[in-house]
């Protein structure tokens, strides 16, 4: 295990990292990158315009596709070389020593917006760009369900309509990957593992800062026409769209670029960052969660990257990989995009597990039940998650005889679901419950995903798929693994770890508000698409059957109140953690993981002062006489809230 | 193991005596769950029993249905009785110890065992069931391996484009339709097929479903047994009218259907010679209106 005792390297920042010293408005920051990127744009535009004159055309459009792929690429290199994202290799390329080291102890707001090298200050900026993502993805969502208010009647142009549906799909679906890893994984997995630091804070750093390009980049792809291939952007139809199909292009590389570098990191620090006693029989659940994600995003992300290169090709250089018509074909964009895409789903699914099975023991006060399950559950869904893709396909038109194959994989893949339902049962059993806010959410998850895993079974049986699939029945089925999985152990999470990110205390009466709204106005908008989808109304849709007409209704009404839900979490959270402040109590639920114990909250630069040694394993909830959980727990004030010894 | 003394309420005896009642109680509401799903909600469900293939899917559909409330209620009523039985009370304190194990290996035993039981026997039924039936009205692509017994099957040919689906009957002079109107009684072969971009034939009540690909044939096959209408929606995302791509089909007596396709063909007969002659599939044209239906005279052929 690679520790590192010395201060000057075992810290959370390197050498070249930009935002120390002066410099005013041209200190790199995020201003800069825009400036950067607006340059950058308008350069490799002129670029691409100069030496493509003439050179014919997206189809349908008038426009040079070129040009448009080398500004974007034009924007990001600025956008990175604003930042200050580029000084330290540059630096190194050319032989340059960087400047002395500089600490990560920026006071104040100015280092949120910067391009900056500590885990913790990562984490926050993925946590409010994360809320911002989904935030503006389920306005997309409203503005959908206003449409469906009517079978017949229209408030978009059919094309606005497909538009949103494509822009709220796609950044719902990219985005909402780095929910988990990108606030909590990065935020709190060093300090569990007992670590200063984490392996990569440059790969750190660039991940989050790839998100709002990519984010930006999407939605411009509404004032450019839009896309109207959805999130899967099945050629040809992708080929033959106009350039706000490249905002799909770019805006998806980028965020996959971002996953590539958010799960190497994440994946090096907990093999090589863990604290001395942190053995992988004591690693937290949590960890195991983060490692079986990082390795399904190495290993499936390239296959999206290099779908979306062929696509690319295809539109700008006019080869025709995905026409069948020359020689290509688009089974080959389906095969690409779904072998990424089914592992996309366990990329959800794996960390909000993660999340339930590191909360509940904390308030059932008992060890968590058949660990090595749980964390067995986390490897099964990553590598069975490779194998399953076709069932995406199996109406597709490819040969029949790989298709029992598929179902059984498929119907293979509740195994390890199922663990995570042993493991909170296992939990709950006997246990002490207290049902707070964080714990009502990962209770929620529970409730919700059974539903979805259950609806599971359906869209796995390729005869019953000759029905479902590509209805609302598989969109209300996937709204429940994702939405009702991982975006409610997402919220609990924010309850769970805001008192040791901001210091500050939530009110458990507003959270329970909250989640009981959240929870009640959640499935009032998703149990009846499971009937819409089996009554025969196919996704993506503007007109429907006039019988379906107020169950849609029913669903856009509970939808409104589900929007009305969160922006009361907005404006309490908001609220909370800048105007009324209330400070936490140390370790306000009892926990014995190592996150709770660093110096305050939030923790300090660097996290430890010392590499704690661990003790004993996280989750000896039940035995009284336990060794604390690393040698700098202060006993008579770390264990308990309330400072009982 | 813990020093710590369990209340009563979480004590080993305490807990043994009410797992025969929990099991009781789930019995009981699984049983009548089961029963209501079967005979009360199984005869509506979806896709109805207009073709063998409908029927098919309707009663797989009701049977993993069946399966569904033992199932949510073994979880309900865990999740129920543990909550409620457990929860801290007023008083307590809420941090002492609860109960201090870390598995049981015949519970985790048990629950492996009958997880990948149940697991393994829905793949084998999903398996038999889209066998047996020619494939379940799936597309089964241009060499479907679950084919009808018969040979003597009606051949209607689907062609989408964006956005609408025709029809082509080779059988009755490769004449092409916009309507569809198909014998009771029948075996039918449908040969999917697309002009541009990708559209899914979904013909809800017959219980068929078929990716249209340009260039590519995608085979389903349908036996109808009942008479009435039924829906035609395109069922992938095709462009900016994809909503509203969907026609209305009908299902008649087979003397009704010559009647039809018999005046059909005599009507269509001057634009049938215009027509390409009839094939599995067409190669399309991304340059002009509607994709290449025309090889040897589309002046974008050659593109």
């Amino acid at each position: 295990m690679a520790i590192d005792y010395s201060k000057a390297t075992g810290t959370g920042s390197s050498s070249g990292a930009p935002g120390g010293g002066g410099g005013g408005l041209l200190k790199p920051s995020i201003i800069t990158g825009i400036i950067g990127g607006v340059i950058g744009w308008l350069l490799g535009h002129w670029i691409g315009n100069s030496f493509t004159q003439g050179y014919q055309q997206v189809q349908g459009s008038g426009s040079n596709d070129i040009a448009e792929f080398l500004g974007y690429f034009g924007m990001i290199i600025g956008w990175f070389a604003g930042l200050g994202a580029l000084n330290y290799p540059i630096k190194k390329l050319f032989g340059v020593e960087p400047e002395a080291e500089e600490p990560v102890t920026e006071k104040g707001w100015g280092k949120y917006f910067r391009y900056t090298l500590d885990h913790k200050t990562v984490g926050v900026q993925y946590l409010f760009g994360m809320l911002i993502y989904f935030f503006t993805a389920g306005l997309l969502a409203l503005a959908i369900r206003t449409e469906l208010l009517s079978p017949t009647y229209h408030i978009w142009s059919p094309d606005t309509y497909i538009e949103i549906v494509g822009e709220h799909g796609t950044m719902m679906m990219m985005m909402m990957t780095s929910v988990v890893l990108g606030p909590f994984g990065n935020y709190v997995v060093p300090l569990m593992i007992g670590s200063k630091r984490v392996a990569f804070p440059r790969l750190e750093a660039l991940s989050f800062w790839f998100t709002p390009i990519s984010y930006f980049i999407l939605l411009s792809g509404l004032w450019q026409g839009g896309f109207q291939s959805g999130w899967t952007g099945y050629a040809p139809l992708s080929v033959q769209q106009g350039v706000g199909q490249d905002t799909y292009i770019l805006g998806f590389g980028l965020q996959g670029l971002s996953m590539v570098c958010a799960s190497t990191n994440i994946v090096a620090t907990i093999i090589n960052y863990r604290a001395p006693g942190m053995s992988w029989s004591r690693l937290p659940v949590m960890g195991w969660s983060m490692l079986s994600l990082g390795f399904t995003m190495i290993l499936s992300i390239p296959v999206l990257i290099d779908g979306l290169y062929v696509l690319g090709l295809d539109r700008t250089a006019q080869t025709s990989l995905l026409y069948s018509g020359h020689g290509g074909s688009s089974f080959l964009w389906e095969n690409l995009f779904w072998f990424f895409g089914h592992p996309e789903v366990y990329l959800l699914a794996i960390p909000g597990f993660g999340l339930v099975a590191e909360i509940i023991p904390v308030f059932a006060r008992k060890p968590i039940f058949a660990y090595k399950t749980s964390a067995a559950g986390f490897i099964g869904l990553a590598i069975l998650s490779f194998f399953v893709w076709q069932h995406h396909l199996f109406q597709s038109g490819m040969n029949p005889d790989m298709r029992p194959l598929f179902m059984l994989t498929t119907e293979l893949i509740s195994i390890p679901t199922g663990f995570i339902y042993l493991v909170g049962m296992g939990t709950l059993w006997r246990a002490r419950i207290r049902l707070t806010t964080p714990m009502l959410f990962m209770l929620g998850v529970y409730f919700n995903f059974l539903f979805g895993g259950l609806t599971g079974v359906y869209v796995s049986d390729v005869p019953i798929n000759v029905t479902v699939h590509g209805s609302f029945f598989v969109m209300a089925h996937f709204h429940y693994t994702i939405m009702g999985g991982v975006i409610f152990a997402f919220f609990g999470a924010i309850y769970y770890w805001t008192p040791l990110v901001t210091g500050y205390q939530l009110s458990e009466k507003l959270g329970k508000i909250h989640f009981w709204t959240m929870i009640v106005f959640f499935n009032s908008t998703f149990l009846p698409l499971f009937a819409v989808g089996a009554l025969g109304m196919p996704r993506r849709v503007f007109e429907y059957a006039h019988r379906l007409q107020f169950l849609n209704q029913w669903v856009s009404v509970s939808a409104y109140l589900l929007g009305a839900s969160l922006l009361f979490f907005t404006v309490t959270f908001i609220w909370q953690i800048a105007v009324t402040r209330k400070p936490t109590v140390r370790n306000p639920w009892g926990s014995r993981s190592l996150e709770w114990f660093v110096e305050s909250y939030p923790p300090p630069a660097y996290n430890f002062k010392r590499v704690p040694v661990v003790l004993s394993w996280p989750y000896e909830y039940g035995d009284p006489n336990a060794l604390p959980v690393a040698d700098i727990v202060n006993e008579t004030k770390d264990l308990d809230p309330v400072g009982r010894a | 193991m813990s020093q710590n003394v369990l209340d009563d309420s979480r004590s080993v005896e305490t807990t043994k005596k009410a797992i025969p009642k929990l099991i009781a109680v789930w019995i009981v509401t699984s049983l009548i769950g089961s029963l209501l799903v079967w005979f009360v909600l199984g005869p509506h469900l979806p896709p109805g029993t207009m073709t063998d293939q409908a029927a098919g899917a309707q009663f797989d559909i009701k049977f993993v249905s069946t399966l569904v409330p033992p199932v949510l209620f073994f979880i309900w009523i865990f999740f129920g009785y543990s909550l409620v039985k457990w929860r801290v009370r007023p008083g307590e304190d809420p941090l002492a110890p609860a109960a201090d194990f870390r598995g049981n290996s015949k519970t985790q035993g048990a629950w492996y065992i009958i997880t990948t039981v149940l697991v393994l026997f829905l793949a084998a039924f999903g398996t038999y069931f889209l066998v047996v039936p020619a494939g379940a009205g799936g597309g089964e692509g241009p060499n479907p391996i679950w084919t009808p017994n018969t040979k003597n099957m009606l051949q209607v040919q689907v062609i989408a484009q964006q956005w609408r689906f025709t029809y082509r009957w080779p059988q009755f002079g490769g004449m092409e339709t916009t309507s569809i109107y198909l014998p009771v009684n029948t075996e039918i072969q449908f040969n999917v097929t697309s002009l541009d971009v990708i559209h899914d034939f979904w013909a809800y009540q017959l219980g068929v479903k078929a990716d249209a690909n340009p260039d590519v044939n995608n085979v389903a096959f349908t036996k109808t047994q009942q008479l009435g209408r039924f829906t035609v929606r395109c069922d992938e995302l095709c462009g900016v009218w994809h909503g509203a791509m969907y026609n209305y089909g009908y299902v008649v007596s087979q003397a009704q259907f010559q009647q039809w396709a018999t005046q059909m063909e005599a009507q269509n007969a001057a634009v049938t010679k215009l027509l390409p002659k009839y094939a599995t599939t067409y190669t399309p044209s991304y340059a002009g209106n509607g994709g290449g239906y025309y090889p040897p005279q589309d002046p974008n052929a050659n593109l």
